[in-house]
């Protein structure tokens, strides 16, 4: 039931974009993501997605399993293209009784909508291809410097690793419950909204009770393995860039180029 | 004849359409009579829960269709369906959520619009058979114990007093009186109530003291089907697929192979101590 969400989440495999350094990643779909919002020629928007395509076909993930990924985002790309195509005032291309199409709507409606894919597609490729440790790893080692002026990076990763980590089982845990509670004749979200919102207290009770329980347990697991803090913590898994990520970070500065060139000079 | 499941050509794949795709039942044709007591046996991941999830329509099929008395799981009226087909889950105290062991156990009728004192009534009677004592009724369910909470949470399910009792691994967990205590009571329901019971279980023990047919699975497909003297007979088969025959079989065995008059086809330690009991007494005399 709740399992269909398949946004974002880490599918194993071997390929070059899995085994860049996580900081790397992280970097690169940042920096792209910036970028995306300052392209605004469709013609540079089309390449980026035909990159980021590429780069689903390096890591071998198939179009059709990114596709439903975005699914539930397509409702949201449809109104915004409704909303640019319909309201936005310029030269008319279209007129029929009331309703006017102009130029600029249809032009400002496929930008958007390229933008947002291209965004979205571009950020799962990173959470696709990164378990989750890696990432919180990355985000730690990437704002170490903070730590000079007191901010709590280690904690504050942490936490992140936890949270990240206990998602699965959250689910899991949720669909059991569900299942068990439909079985004794619950119908959980139908009715009016009282009903409703009524319907989920048979599943979020005992949601929370074993969430304070895990909480518990993994507070006593890390405490009786000597925990406490990141104070000269070394860690399992050692971060390093390697040529594979000076690769890719020179062909991600040369496709940047290029998309601006395409930008401003055609 | 008195067919109340029945189970044609049924397939089901998890995560489908992703990379995670898992087929975990292949092809499952089984039909059940009312009034049976079956076992279901596999090893860990061969599709039992994933099988029995499709007996109420909280899993529907991919492809393939499961009639219940009467009933397609594809239609509508699954609500009806579910007060008939009772499910306890593994670890079945996870769903435990009101202030009281007794609303608890009300939950399920409530939902099922039954009148207030027929309400009283049976949870009456089945916290009289699950020995759930007025004060149990009246605590949180999680000042509980273990064995109190799983009691709890069953009595929830037979209170709605189901056609069909379908049971996952029930005792992982429990100490050996209280896994005595539970199948006795099913026994009982199944004995004097002529319910049809369904029992996941991984002791082999167990399966041969209560059920009388067993389905044996393996990777998502029912690789035997039969009585239980019938099964536990094809111990070669069964260790092919990693499961074994009860401890006490391989002991008749070994008797049977020093003194070839002992009956080598037993398989519960009740049997067994009757036929020793007999041959001791023979030597004797
Ligand atoms: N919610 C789920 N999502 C994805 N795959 C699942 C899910 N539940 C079960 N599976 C997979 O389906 C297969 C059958 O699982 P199932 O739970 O039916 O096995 P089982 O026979 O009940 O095992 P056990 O004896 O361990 O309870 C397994 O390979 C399992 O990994
Ligand atoms: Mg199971």
């Amino acid at each position: 039931m709740i399992k269909d969400i398949t946004l974002g989440q880490y599918l194993p495999g071997n390929s070059i974009i899995h085994r860049l350094d996580p900081r790397t990643k992280l970097l690169m779909t940042v920096s792209f993501m910036m970028v995306l919002f300052i392209l605004n020629s469709i013609l540079s928007l089309i390449i980026s997605m035909v990159i980021v395509l590429s780069c689903y076909h390096i890591a071998g993930i198939s179009y059709k399993y990114a596709f439903k990924g975005i699914k539930p985002v397509l409702y949201v790309i449809v109104f915004t293209v409704i909303l640019n195509v319909f309201f936005t005032s310029g030269a008319p291309l279209l007129v029929w009784k009331f309703i006017t199409i102009s130029k600029e709507g249809v032009n400002s409606a496929i930008l958007v909508s390229l933008r947002v894919l291209t965004l979205i597609t571009s950020a799962s490729i990173m959470t696709y291809t990164t378990t989750p440790i890696m990432l919180t790893d990355a985000i730690e080692k990437l704002f170490k410097p903070l730590k000079k002026i007191k901010v709590p990076v280690h904690e504050m990763a942490m936490m992140m690793t936890i949270a990240l980590r206990f998602i699965p089982t959250l689910i899991d845990e949720t669909d059991k419950i569900m299942k068990a509670q439909a079985a004794r004749g619950a119908d959980i979200g139908t009715g009016n909204i009282i009903q409703r919102a009524k319907s989920f207290i048979p599943i979020l009770v005992p949601l929370f009770i074993s969430s304070f329980k895990r909480a518990d347990d993994l507070a006593i697991a890390m405490e009786s393995r000597c925990y406490r803090g990141g104070e000269g913590r070394t860690s399992m898994r050692v971060l390093k860039f390697t040529n594979k990520d000076l690769f890719a970070f020179i062909a991600f500065v040369l496709f940047t180029i290029i998309l601006f060139v395409l930008q401003f000079f055609i | 004849m008195n067919n109340i499941i029945t189970l044609s050509n049924v397939s089901y794949s998890y995560n489908k359409g992703t990379p995670l795709e898992k087929k975990a039942l292949n092809q499952v044709f089984l039909s059940i009579d009312k009034g049976e007591f079956v076992a279901i046996i596999g090893h860990t991941g061969s599709g039992k829960s994933t099988l029995i999830q499709h007996m109420n329509g909280l899993i529907k099929p991919d492809k393939g269709s499961i009639i219940i008395d009467g009933q397609d799981t594809k239609g509508k009226g699954l609500k009806e369906l579910r007060k008939k087909v009772g499910i306890v889950f593994q670890y079945p105290e996870h769903q435990l959520f009101e202030e009281t062991v007794y609303k608890d156990i009300e939950f399920g009728l409530l939902k099922h619009s039954i009148p207030k004192d027929e309400r009283k009534k049976r949870i009456k009677e089945i916290a009289t058979i699950l020995e759930l004592s007025d004060d149990i009724l009246l605590k949180s369910p999680y000042e509980l114990s273990g064995g109190q909470k799983r009691r709890a949470a069953i009595a929830g399910i037979l209170v709605l007093q189901p056609e069909i009792l379908v049971l996952d691994e029930p005792v992982a967990g429990l100490d050996p009186a209280g896994c005595k205590e539970l199948f006795n009571i099913v026994r009982q329901l199944h004995l004097i109530k002529k319910i049809t019971v369904i029992l996941v279980s991984h002791s082999m023990e167990i399966v041969a003291d209560y059920a009388d047919r067993i389905i044996v699975m393996d990777r998502g497909q029912i690789k035997m089907d039969g009585l239980v003297d019938e099964i536990f007979s094809r111990e070669d088969e069964l260790r092919a697929i990693n499961l074994s025959v009860p401890q006490i079989a391989k002991l008749m065995q070994l008797l049977n192979q020093l003194d070839s008059t002992i009956n080598s086809k037993i398989f519960t330690v009740d049997k067994a101590y009757d036929e020793i009991l007999k041959k001791v007494k023979k030597n004797h005399d």
